[in-house]
C-alpha cells in the first residue's frame, strides 16, 4: 500500500469510527426522503416523470447540504492535526505532504461519495421503481445528478484544505469555512441579482454567464437544470439553455478546475508551512 | 567552561568524544550518525538555537538536556528535516534531512513530546497503520506490543489507555522497521520508576544492537550510566557537551564524604586543613575537589584511626546540569 492510500484508508476509517458516514447518509437520505415524497404531490397528473422533478428538487437541495457537509468534514483536515500535535509524528514517517494533503482528500471524497450514492440514491430508487415513475433519460440524469453532487462535494472538500492548510486553528478554520459556504451559497447569487438589478438588466449577456462561473455551486446548478431535455423542462430553465453559453461538458471541467486549482493551492501553502 | 555554540566549524570537544570512542575499538561506531555545523534557527525575531555546532557518532546514545524552550525540540524537527534551518548545515545519516526522501525516514524512528494518537483506534489498529506508512508487514507488529508491555492491551482504544500506555504505544511505533536512529523527546514522562526501568532495558538492548539514539529528559538523574554523551542547551546554544565524566570534569564539582569514626576530633587533626563538620556524634561530612578524594582517603588509612566506614557521593547529573544551567548565554539575544 502506498502512503497515499495508507492516508486516505486511515481517514475513510476515523470517519465510520467516529460516526460521520453514518450522520452525513442519514441527514442527507432524510432531506433527500422527504423533498421528494412531501414536494412531489404538486405534480400530480401531468404526466411529468416523477423522477426528473427529484433531480430538480434534489439539485436545490445539494447546492445547500453538500457544500455544509464538506467543509464541516475537510476544515480541520491539517489544522486540526497540528493543533493536536499528530502531525508532527505523521511527517516524521516516509510521506510527504502533498502526500498527507492528497490522500486526506481522497479518503474525504470517499465518505462524500457513500453519502451522497447511499442517500440520494435510496430516494431515488424509492421514486424511480413506483410504478411510471421513470424514463431512461431521468435515470441518466439522477445518475449525473449524484455523480455532480461528489464532484461539488470534492470542490469544497479541495476549499476546505485551502482554509486548513492557512488556518493557526482550528476555530479559525471553521469561522472562515462558514464564511465560504455563506458566500458561496447565499451572498455570491444575491450579489449577481443586486447586479441585474441595479443594472436594470441591461449587464451584458457575454459577462453575465461567466460570472456565474465564479461559483462552483452555480455551475453545479447550471449543469444540471440545463444537460437534460426533461430536468429542464421542470426547472424552468428550458428557455435559458437553447443561449447557454457552456456546454455540459464546458461545465463539468469548470468544476473540475474548482477541484484543481484549491487542492494545489492547499499543497504549496502546506508545502511551505512551519510546523 | 567552553561555549561551543561560539565557536566554528566543529567543536574542539567532539573530536575528544570521537577519538574516546575510537579508542574503544567498537566498530560500528566508525561514522558519524548527526553532524550539526553552525545551525541557527530563527521564528520571526526569537533566536530558537543560535548557532549550534556538535557531531554524534554512530551507536552512541546522547541525552539531550535542557528547559522547556531551550531548543531541544526545534533541534530534533531540524534533525528529521521538518523544518529548515536559517542557516547552517545538518547531516543525519549521511544526508541533508530537508531534502531527503523517504528511504531516510524509513531508517527513523521517532518519539514526539507528549504523543497522542486516534482515541478511536485500538492500540494494534495504531501501530498497524503506522508500520503500513513505513512500508513494514502489519501483521507482525504484536511482538512489538508485546516488547513494551501493551499485548494486554492491544484491542483497547487508545481513548482509554493511561499516560504510561500512550507513551509506551509511542515507544512501540518509534521501534516499527527496525531503526538506524532513535530521537525520542521527553520518552519517560508518565512512566512510573518499574516501567521507565524496563524503557532503559529496551534502550540498553538498541544499544547493543548499534542503533544511535538521541532523547531529551528532565529526570536527569535516571539517565546516569545509560548514555554515553549528553548536551545541554541553554536559549538555543550549547553550554556543555561531552560524555557524562567530561562534564563532571568540567563542572569540577566537589565529592562529599561522610566518614564514620569512634573519634571524629582525631580525623579532623588528620585532616589538617579540611573543613569538615560534625553532622552526627560519631560522623563527620565534608566536601572536596575531586582531585583531594584518594589524598584524603590514603591519609585517614596511613593515621592508622579506627574509621569504621566512607561514603562516598560524587556529584549526580542534577548537579552537573544545575551547574551548566546557571551559566549565562554568550551574548544577549536580541
Amino acid at each position: 500500500m502506498t502512503p497515499l492510500l495508507v492516508i486516505a484508508d486511515k481517514e475513510i476509517r476515523d470517519a465510520l469510527r467516529n460516526r460521520w458516514v453514518i450522520s452525513a447518509t442519514l441527514l442527507m437520505a432524510g432531506l433527500a426522503f422527504s423533498l421528494t415524497f412531501l414536494g412531489s404531490a404538486p405534480t400530480g397528473d401531468l404526466g411529468a416523470s416523477r423522477l426528473a422533478v427529484t433531480v430538480v428538487s434534489l439539485s436545490s437541495l445539494t447546492i445547500f447540504l453538500v457544500p455544509l457537509i464538506a467543509l464541516m468534514l475537510a476544515h480541520d483536515a491539517l489544522v486540526g492535526e497540528m493543533e493536536r500535535g499528530t502531525l508532527l509524528l505523521l511527517l516524521a514517517y516516509p510521506v510527504t505532504r502533498s502526500q498527507v494533503v492528497l490522500g486526506k482528500f481522497m479518503g474525504q471524497i470517499v465518505v462524500m461519495a457513500i453519502a451522497t450514492v447511499v442517500g440520494y440514491g435510496a430516494a431515488g430508487l424509492a421514486v424511480g421503481l413506483q410504478g411510471e415513475g421513470a424514463d431512461p433519460q431521468s435515470w441518466h440524469a439522477f445518475g449525473a445528478l449524484i455523480a455532480s453532487a461528489v464532484l461539488l462535494g470534492a470542490v469544497f472538500i479541495a476549499l476546505a484544505h485551502l482554509v486548513s492548510a492557512v488556518a493557526r486553528e482550528r476555530g479559525g478554520a471553521a469561522g472562515v469555512a462558514i464564511g465560504l459556504w455563506l458566500l458561496f451559497v447565499v451572498l455570491y447569487d444575491m450579489g449577481l441579482l443586486g447586479i441585474l438589478v441595479a443594472t436594470k438588466g441591461q449587464i451584458h449577456e457575454k459577462i453575465f454567464p461567466w460570472l456565474l462561473l465564479g461559483n462552483p455551486t452555480d455551475i453545479f446548478r447550471l449543469y444540471n437544470l440545463t444537460a437534460f431535455e426533461n430536468t429542464r423542462t421542470f426547472s424552468g430553465l428550458a428557455g435559458l439553455s437553447g443561449q447557454m453559453e457552456f456546454s455540459p461538458t464546458w461545465l463539468l471541467s469548470a468544476l473540475f478546475a474548482w477541484v484543481v486549482v484549491p487542492l494545489g493551492a492547499a499543497m504549496v501553502v502546506f508545502k511551505r508551512r512551519e510546523l | 567552561m567552553k561555549t561551543l555554540g561560539d565557536e566554528s566549524p566543529r567543536p574542539p570537544l567532539f573530536f575528544q568524544s570521537l577519538e574516546l570512542f575510537y579508542g574503544w575499538g567498537i566498530t560500528i561506531m566508525n561514522q558519524t550518525a548527526l553532524a550539526v555545523e553552525a545551525v541557527v534557527k530563527t521564528y520571526g525575531n526569537h533566536h530558537a538555537l543560535n548557532g549550534v555546532n556538535f557531531a554524534v557518532p554512530a551507536g552512541v546514545c546522547m541525552a539531550l538536556l535542557g528547559h522547556n524552550g531551550a531548543g531541544k525540540t526545534t533541534l530534533m524537527k531540524l534533525l528529521l528535516g521538518l523544518t529548515r534551518p536559517t542557516s547552517g548545515q545538518i547531516t543525519v545519516l549521511g544526508t541533508n534531512p530537508a531534502l531527503a526522501g523517504p528511504e531516510f525516514r524509513r531508517q527513523i524512528g521517532f518519539l514526539p513530546e507528549n504523543v497522542i494518537f486516534h482515541a478511536e483506534l485500538t492500540g494494534e489498529e495504531t501501530l498497524k497503520h503506522y508500520a503500513r506508512l513505513k512500508g513494514e508487514n502489519p501483521n507482525r507488529q504484536n511482538e512489538l506490543l508485546e516488547r513494551v508491555g501493551l499485548a494486554h492491551a492491544a484491542r483497547r482504544r487508545v481513548k482509554g489507555y493511561s499516560k504510561g500506555m500512550r507513551q509506551r504505544l509511542g515507544l512501540a511505533q518509534a521501534l516499527l522497521g527496525q531503526p538506524r536512529l532513535l530521537m525520542l523527546d521527553e520518552p519517560t514522562t508518565g512512566l512510573d520508576p518499574m516501567l521507565r526501568h524496563e524503557f532503559y532495558q529496551v534502550i540498553q538492548e538498541l544499544r547493543s544492537a548499534g542503533v544511535t539514539i538521541l532523547l531529551s529528559s528532565h529526570v536527569l538523574t535516571e539517565l546516569e550510566a545509560r548514555t554515553d554523551l549528553a548536551m545541554i542547551l541553554e536559549h538555543g546554544r550549547i553550554t556543555a557537551f561531552g560524555t557524562l565524566d567530561e562534564l563532571r570534569r568540567e563542572a569540577a564539582l566537589p565529592v562529599r564524604l561522610r566518614i564514620r569514626a569512634s573519634d571524629p576530633e582525631q580525623v579532623m587533626t588528620a585532616l589538617n586543613g579540611i573543613t569538615a563538620r560534625q553532622t552526627a556524634p560519631e560522623e563527620l561530612e565534608l566536601t572536596a575537589a575531586v582531585e583531594e578524594k584518594m589524598t584524603i582517603l590514603r591519609t585517614l588509612m596511613a593515621s592508622g584511626i579506627d574509621v569504621s566506614d566512607i561514603e562516598i557521593q560524587l556529584p549526580t547529573l542534577d548537579h552537573v546540569y544545575a551547574h551548566f544551567g546557571r551559566e549565562k548565554p554568550a551574548k544577549e539575544e536580541k
